[in-house]
Formats: C-alpha cells, structure tokens, sequence
C-alpha cells in the first residue's frame, strides 16, 4: 500500500482532531482549539512524530518560583522579618514573648532564630532575646526579600545576589521551588504537509477504532475500514505469577537426580545431633559441632535409635569399627541427644541408610533440602541454605564410579569440562572436590564436593562397610550464577517486585 | 583447616615454581589460594597439620614430585642425664599427659621464630581445639635447671610472673586478670588444682593451656637449645603434635639435633619424642576394590613413596610419625588414589538399574504450586527463624528458639500465615493487589517426636486487595480441592487470625486441616498494609 495511504488509515481520533491545528504552533492554543487537554495533545504530537508527520524537539527551562510558603511571606514577611521588628522593638525579650509576640509557629520560630544568629541581628543571653543590630539596619530588605519579590525568574539567569538568596532559601520548607518546564517545539515534515491536505478528504467517521462488542454484533463494521493501530508503540508491561526462583531452581535438582534414577529422601529439618554428627562419624569435639557454628534448640533433648546402633556407633568413635582405630575419647550420649537444625541434608542419607535393606542393593537416594548454620547474615552469608546431595548404596561401587557420576551429573547442569582435587571431609575416605569450566568467566569453579562413605560411618549404619559414594553440589552458588545474583539475601528477600521481574530458569 | 603463608623466595629454595609445579600443589590436596611474585598461599586441610609449615610441606611435596620420595628419616639423640620429666598423678584430674623433647644447637632468627609461633598457634587452634585438647610450650633450656616435674596444684599456690605481664600473679589471678588467662579460663574453669610445669630450682615454668612464665619462657635469637612440652588428655595425640614439631625445626637447619626425653608416669615410663613409623596392613584387593583399579603390588612401593609412607612389602606400610589422621586403610588408600592421580582414573557408570522417583509430597508441592499460579498467585519463599521484632509486629509469643543466634534471628516459624503476613508487611511500598502463597514447613513442640519438635508441611496464602473478601477465598480452596478430587467440610471456625465469623474451619476425612477468612483489621494495620487481606492455611497431609 502507499506509505501516505497507510499513514493516513492509521490516524486516530486525537492525531486527526489536531492535523488541521498544528499551524497553530502553540500548544495551548491547539488544547484550546482541538478541546483536548493539553497531555492528550502533546501525546499526539508524539504519535504524530512517530509516523513522519512532524519532527518535536523538546528543550527544558529550569525555573524558580515561590511556594506555598513563600506565596504567604510574601505578603506577610518572612518569618526572621517579623521577629527582628519583635525585637528590634523590645530590645530584649524572652523567648516565649518573642514568639507569642511574633505569632509564628514552632519550625518557623527556629528557621528565624537561625536566620538571625546568622546574621548576628540577635544574641541569646539566659533565655531572653537581645537585639544587636541597629534600626537602619534593618530597614533595608534583605536579599532574600527582594528576591522573592521578583520570582518567578529563570534559574540561569540568576545574578550572583539572587544566586546567594536562592541557595540560602531552598534548604528551607516550601518557600521556594525549582520548577523544569518542558517546552516542546515541532515541525511540520513536507510528507506531513502532503498528509494534512489529503487527510482533509478522510473523514473520521470511516475508520473504525475500537471494535466493541456492539460494533461486532451491529455489523456496522460492513464495508468500512479499521484504523491501522502503530504496533510498535510501547505499551505497559505485566506480570504473571510464577514460582519463587529458588524452587524452580530445587524442582530442577529433582528432575536431573531422578532422570539419573536416584530416588528421593525426605524428613526433618530439626534432627537429633546423632543422625547429623555423630552417625557420620564427625567427633563430639569437633569445631563444627560448636555452639558458634550449629543451632541448637535451646532446652531440648531427644531420642536416640536402638540400642544396638547407638552401641555401634559409640565404639567407632571411641575404639574404632571394621579395622579402625576410632577417634578415642568417651563418646557421650547426651551430646548426641541435643537437638539441632540439619547442618546438611547428609542426616537424611545416614537415616536412610539406617533403615536400608541391605539385601536390596544396588539402591540410590537423593536430597534436596534447607540447611541451617549459626552464621551472621550479610551478602556472601546466611544461616540458612539449600543443599541437594545424593548416594549410591552398591557393593561393588568404585572411586572410578563416583568420578563417572560426578562428570555425569556436571553435564546435566550445562558443563563439559570438569576436573578433580583430593580433598577432606570427616566422613568420607577418599574425598574430592569438583571443579567445572565456567566458559564465560573463563575460569574453574568449584561445585562439587564428594566421597565415598568411610567404614567407620557404613558399618554401624548398614552392619557391615558397603561402599557408599555421596556428592552434592554447591546449590545456592550455583543459583546465585544462575540468576546473576551477588547477594544471597536476595533469595529470600520476597520483594515482589523482584519476583514479578525475575526471569524464568532456562534449564 | 587452615590458611598458611609462604614467601616465594623460601619456597624457591626448594623447587623451583614453574606452571607445572604450580598444577602438582592441588594434585596433592592443597589448594593453592594465591600465588604472586612474593609470596604463595596455600589452604591446608584439618587432616594435615603435619603441612601448616613451610618445611612439613616440602617434605611431602618433595616426595609428592619424586624428588625425595620415601618416609623422612632423622637421627635422634637418647635421653641424656637429667632429661627427664616426672608427672605427678595429681595432673590425672585436670591434664592428664604430656609429652616433651629437647632440641639443640638451633639457629634462631626473629623470622624463624615468628614461624614457629605460627605453626604453635595454628595447631593450637585446630588439632588442638583451642587448647583444649593440645597447649604447646616452648622455653630456652639454658633458663632451666632439669629435671622438670609436672604437677598440679592449688591455683593459690601458683605464683609467677606470666608472659605480657609486669608482675607476678596467681592462678586465679592470671584467669581473671591475663587477657590470655580470659580467653582460655574456661578451660580450668572449676577445676580445683591447676597444672605447672616446673623445673629442678622450683622455678615455675608455664601454667598450661594458658600461658609460659616470663623468666623462663620467651624464645630469643641468641636461644639455641630448647626445652618443648605439648599437654592433653590424649598422649598419641601429643606425641604426634610434638612430632610435626620437632621435625618441622630439625628441617629449617641441619645441625639441629633432637633429644629424646624420659617421661616418668609414676611406674609408667615413656620415651619422647618417638619418631618410630606405624605400622598398618593393607590389602592389595581392598585397594583395587575400593579405586576400581587393578594395580599390582610392584607398583605400591612407588604410589606409597609417593605419598612419604615405605612400603615393607607383604602389605605392611609405615606411616611418618607426625602423620595425625591415618586411622584405617582406607585413608592409605585415599593417599594411593592421591599418588595415582585423581585427573588419571578413568570415568565409569555402573550397570545398574534403579527407578527414580520424586517423592510423594514434593509433588503434591508442585501440583498445588501449579494450580495456585494457575490464579495468578506468586510463590514466595521465606527464613524458617523470625526474629523478635517480627514476633512484636505480628502480635505473637515466642516458639522454640535456637540458642546464640549469632543474627537477630532466633525463632521457628510456627505457622505459614506468620511468614505471609510479613512478606506483606515489607511490601508496601510495592503495586497492589499482591497476591502470594508459600508452602513450607512449620514447627511447633510434640513430645511424641524424636526430636520433640513436630514439623508439618503446610501451604498458606494471602490476598491483599481492595477487593478481595471471604467469598474470593473460598473459591480459591474450592477450585483447589476439585482440582485435587478431595471432599472437604467446612464449619464456622475461631481463629486468633480471622474476623469473627468470617472464618471458616475445612475438614478433610473428618480431620481439620485448617483455617481461612478475612485477617482482622488490628493485625492488617499493624504490618502498615491499607487494604484488607484475606488469608488461608492448610496442612498438607490429608491431601497426600
């Protein structure tokens, strides 16, 4: 279709009210004639400029004007004004009469104390006002006063002397105000002349805008033309509900384990110290099991398994189980009854483990799950995290199997290269650590931490040391890389706004 | 774990640093933090305090690169005259053991001082859980007349001058009034005798874990011979630690020679320092077992060297004398998988069938998720601790709470609405409607559970709108429910929450799951929120 012929079917209402106008230059005067307002006109305008009809330039003017405040000073003086004359009058006067005298209110009160301190017209001496200037003094207007009296004014056309008043009066409440006045100036376009001639001969009536239901049903849109809508115009944005990040986020931990067949473990997040320390063999002096780095439930004491087990995994600590030597000290078993929040979902593992069938093997298990440490909260801390970690419970597993897994599962989370460094966890023997190649920051982050289960930890656990491989990824740092956050308190931070915003997981 | 220092120019003096070397250091489980032109940064883990020196690293990475591969060997001078240390039993209550060298004709220097000051306060601080378990002395032997006793005694009775002090004190004084004394006091705190070491002039020495007397123990550069005790309640232990000491010191010169001590536990009479390697078995098969690979017993003796151990054949190692973490033959084994090259195993899946599954709550997590997203109502995700300005603005007693909380953070949640109406509460300044539901646990005390805490899984949502009432709720749990193909009762409920009968009670299987209705205006005011909310809480159980 012609480029004008298209233009002109898709004018609206407003556009076509003000074509025939837009001589008129002056906005207002185009709101006056059109009986738009003046909004309505300048959005036009826009729409207007959008389509080729009219080049705008806008310029903004900064300008000083009075406010409220200063509206009223200036007819009744500014408040220092009317206390001086006070003063000036009684020479010396209590604070009280002053104000009472003055008939200003409390802040403005101050504002003139300060004002004439300042300019060294009063002195305070034991509560009373002394004048300390003399009467030709003050009969002169102050800078400030004159200035107000000449507002409103260009703000860069002001001389050094109202420069200095309008500094010394803008830190004060509405006295006066800086006002940015948009001007906007258009052109009419030569394609824009060819548009207001031929629009002439279009009447608004023939194109239809909205289409209503009444105009749908009424078949009044027979024979006639739509308005051609500016489909790139922009329009406000909205937004869905969705799931937080952070379960988007779990759900697909869940999906790459059981894709992998783990299967999953659930259970508390208050456990009894035995299933979170000292079934993993981690000893009863260890620095981790501190009240500085774990929470404890203040008051609280719990139950502990059978006997048998609890006998078991005494003697791994104070002897030593399956040709160990143990940590030798006295195990105690009120230190194992204290409750606290799961230090890492690896409680769950040594439960399940407890309760595994062992002549069900191969079997295994994953987690996903909050975790809780004693810890300050800052950008790089919190005392809660998520972790997700799994285990292969199989007699004939291997380290070479823990390593096939391990590249396995870093593939699933979008990364090829991997490498491995030996590393130390109290219950697992030989133990790793998992770097991946992050391609965009070009350099090796470390996301995995993993192990094969020590036998004095399967022993008591499964009545006899059966392999077991366990790996869990670095879950909120991975997240927080995911999202592109830098601070961990915005995973819980529950600004909806945030959330409205945020992006849905690509993976 | 601890982090140590290294000048690069030291490190040099042993092998030269090259990108290769700079690979090798991790290889061996040391991760190297930093490295510059001046110095290198190495992260040690816990079960190596046998590497938090400059010199017990070289050793085993000499060994690790094939330079000097094998178990260290050095000489060791027998006890002389009067090298002797007797511990009397009234120590049995309080530090029950020490074990102590001699080392002579050492070369001191403020740097290598300060070295060994370091490596003290490292091992202070890890293997010897803040002297709990481990406190190290050290004293210039020419201050002392030998032979020394060990005893315990009435902290009254205890009077010397202590290091960083201008006058003499008793025990008690030094605990109350040392700043050394306040950070480790409670370590003594309660015990009626305190432990010296004191020598043949009754001159005392140190009071441990807390602190050397000043006579007799400060180090200087004109010191050559020492005298070291390391105290605890665990003599292999101290054996050990004094181990990684005597040797990191005989390793910065030379000429150092070691002296052994005898130690006289009343009938009981032992030698220290005892650098005579352990012994463990292993078997070739576990190795090959466990590491999926098939080595032959020729190629242990290389693996092992390797690693600082000697390989006697027959399956017996011998294990260094300072190593303090080798407790079954699988931390050996760990070491041969360290030798052989964690990068050098080959990856293999296993054969094995096993089903997956996601459990049977998180699903139904995810289906009411879905469906609620489905109303256009945003998840959201809270802390499980509130704090006790959360609990004042929402007008509730406090529930099981964690002791020293090191944030202001410290108490359970105890339902979902509590974490609703707080999100709100920080929301206001954000568009409205807002509406929103989270599904999480809440905790509450049960003496029938193990950990006398009960947790539920409970879903809750909130709706804070100009329009929003009772009805638009009651939809929202009625689409729910046909949604899950689940029957449910509703009654007219109390709920310190809700409106006076505007509050609805629903019944799943007879049982009540939960509440909804319209928040009372005070608890709506009270988070500043200035347009009505209605609320819903509900456990998830019967809707397995």
């Amino acid at each position: 279709m012609d480029k004008k012929q298209e233009i002109l079917e898709s004018l609206s209402l407003n556009e076509r009210k003000i074509l025939p106008l837009l001589k008129e230059k002056v906005i207002k005067e185009i709101a006056k004639k059109s009986q738009l307002e003046e909004v309505a006109v300048l959005r036009a305008l826009e729409y207007l400029g959008n389509k080729g009809i009219l080049t705008l330039n806008s310029s903004s003017i900064k300008q000083v004007d009075l406010g409220v405040n200063g509206i009223l000073y200036k007819q009744k003086g500014l408040p220092e004004r009317r206390l001086i004359n006070v003063v000036a009058d009684k020479k010396t006067i209590s604070l009280n009469d002053a104000k009472k005298s003055s008939g200003l209110t409390d802040n403005e009160f101050q504002a003139a104390l300060g004002a004439l301190k300042k300019k060294a017209l009063i002195a305070l001496t034991e509560g009373n006002l002394v004048f300390n200037g003399n009467k030709e003094e003050i009969t002169t207007k102050t800078l400030e006063e004159q200035f107000l009296e000449k507002l409103p004014m260009d703000f860069e056309a002001l001389k050094p002397e109202e420069k200095y008043a309008f500094e010394s009066l803008k830190g004060r409440k509405n006295i006066i105000e800086l006002i940015t006045n948009n001007n906007v100036n258009f052109e009419v376009t030569e394609l824009g002349k060819e548009i207001i001639n031929e629009s002439k001969n279009i009447k608004g009536e023939d194109l239809i805008e909205a289409l209503t239901p009444e105009v749908l049903t009424s078949n009044s849109w027979k024979g006639k033309k739509f308005r051609r809508y500016d489909i790139k115009s922009p329009v406000p944005q909205i937004y869905g509900a969705k799931r937080h990040f952070v379960n988007q986020a779990r759900d697909y931990a869940r999906k790459v384990w059981s894709e992998m067949g783990f299967k999953e473990m659930t259970g508390t997040s208050t456990q009894v110290g035995f299933w979170n320390f000292d079934a993993l063999f981690t000893a009863q002096n260890h620095p981790v099991r501190e009240i500085h780095d774990t929470f404890y439930i203040k008051n609280a004491k719990g139950k502990l398994p059978d006997k048998k087990l609890v006998e078991q995994v005494k003697k791994s600590h104070e002897k030593g189980v399956a040709g160990s030597k143990g940590w030798r000290y006295n195990w105690k078993e009120e230190e194992a009854q204290r409750i606290i929040l799961r230090t890492h979902t690896t409680a769950l593992s040594a439960k399940t483990l407890a309760s595994l069938d062992i002549k069900k093997l191969p079997q295994k298990f994953f987690a996903v799950g909050k975790c809780f440490r004693n810890e300050t909260v800052d950008w790089s801390h919190g005392f809660e995290f998520n972790q997700t970690e799994g285990i292969v419970v199989d007699e004939n597993a291997n380290f070479r199997n823990l390593i096939g897994y391990l590249k396995e599962f870093a593939k699933k989370m979008g990364y090829e290269k991997v490498k491995f460094q030996p590393s130390f966890f109290p219950y697992t023997e030989p133990s790793i650590e998992g770097y991946v190649w992050n391609e965009q920051k070009k350099q090796w982050i470390e996301v995995l931490a993993a192990g094969i289960f020590r036998p004095e930890v399967t022993e008591p656990l499964l009545g006899k040391p059966i392999p077991v491989l366990a790996w869990g990824p670095g879950f909120d740092r991975m997240m927080m890389g995911i999202y592109a956050i830098s601070d961990m308190r915005e995973l819980y931070k529950n600004d909806l706004d945030q959330l409205r915003k945020i992006k849905f997981l690509s993976q | 774990m601890a982090n140590i220092k290294i000048s690069r120019k030291e490190f040099e003096e042993y092998v030269k640093i090259t990108k290769e070397i700079e690979e090798q250091i991790p290889q061996m489980g040391v991760a190297l933090e930093r490295i510059d032109e001046n110095e290198i940064e190495l992260e040690i883990t816990a079960n190596r305090p046998d590497l938090y020196s400059l010199q017990g690293f070289m050793r085993a990475f000499l060994a690790f690169l094939n330079k000097k591969p094998g178990l260290k060997k050095y000489k060791i001078e027998k006890p002389e005259k009067n090298f002797e240390v007797k511990i009397d039993s009234s120590v049995k209550e309080v530090r029950p053991f020490t074990a102590c060298a001699i080392l002579k004709n050492i070369k001191f220097n403020d740097e290598k001082i300060k070295e060994i000051i370091d490596i003290q306060e490292k091992l202070h601080q890890t293997l010897g859980r803040n002297r709990k378990r481990i406190a190290i002395g050290i004293y210039p032997l020419e201050k002392i007349k030998l032979p020394i006793r060990f005893e315990a005694r009435k902290p009254e009775n205890i009077k010397f001058q202590p290091l960083e002090s201008d006058r003499e004190m008793t025990g008690l004084q030094i605990l109350q009034q040392h700043p050394t004394g306040r950070e480790y006091g409670n370590l003594l705190e309660g015990k009626e005798r305190f432990p010296i070491f004191i020598d043949a002039n009754n001159e005392i020495l140190s009071m441990p874990p807390i602190i050397n007397s000043h006579k007799t123990g400060r180090v200087e550069e004109t010191t050559k011979d020492i005298f070291i005790e390391c105290s605890g309640s665990d003599f292999e232990i101290l054996n050990k630690t004094l181990n990684i000491l005597v040797t990191m010191i005989a390793d910065m010169n030379p000429e150092v020679k070691i002296c052994q001590m005898n130690l006289i536990y009343g009938k009981d009479k032992k030698i220290t320092p005892d650098l005579t390697p352990e012994q463990i078995k292993i078997k070739l098969e576990n190795i090959n077992k466990l590491l999926g690979l098939e080595l032959k017993e020729q190629n242990l003796s290389k693996l092992l060297e390797k690693m600082g151990y000697n390989y006697k054949g027959k399956g017996i190692v011998e294990i260094p004398a300072w190593r303090t973490d080798i407790m079954h033959e699988v931390d050996i084994i760990e070491d041969i998988a360290i030798a052989y090259g964690y990068n050098n195993f080959i990856a293999e899946i296993p054969k094995i069938s096993t089903i997956g599954e996601i459990s049977e709550i998180e699903t139904l997590k995810k289906r009411l998720a879905e469906i609620l997203i489905g109303l256009n109502i945003t998840e959201v995700l809270s802390y499980h601790l509130l704090t006790q300005e959360d609990l004042k603005k929402l007008n509730q007693k406090p529930n099981i709470e964690v002791e020293n909380s090191k944030s202001e953070y410290k108490y359970l949640r105890k339902d979902i609405l509590t974490m609703l109406l707080k999100t709100l509460s920080e929301n206001v300044d954000n568009e409205y409607p807002q509406r929103i539901f989270e599904i999480g646990e809440v905790f509450n005390k049960d003496s029938n559970e193990e950990t006398g805490i009960k947790e539920d899984s409970k879903l809750g949502i909130t709706l804070a709108d100009p329009k929003t009432g009772f009805t638009e709720m009651k939809q929202i749990l009625d689409y729910l429910m046909r949604m899950l193909n689940k029957e449910y009762t509703l009654e007219s409920g109390t709920n310190s929450y809700f409106i006076d009968g505007r509050c609805a009670e629903i019944k799943v299987n007879n049982k009540t799951i939960g509440y909804f209705g319209e928040i009372k205006p005070e608890l709506v005011l009270g988070i500043k929120v200035k347009v009505p909310i209605t609320g819903l809480e509900i456990d998830l159980k019967e809707l397995l």
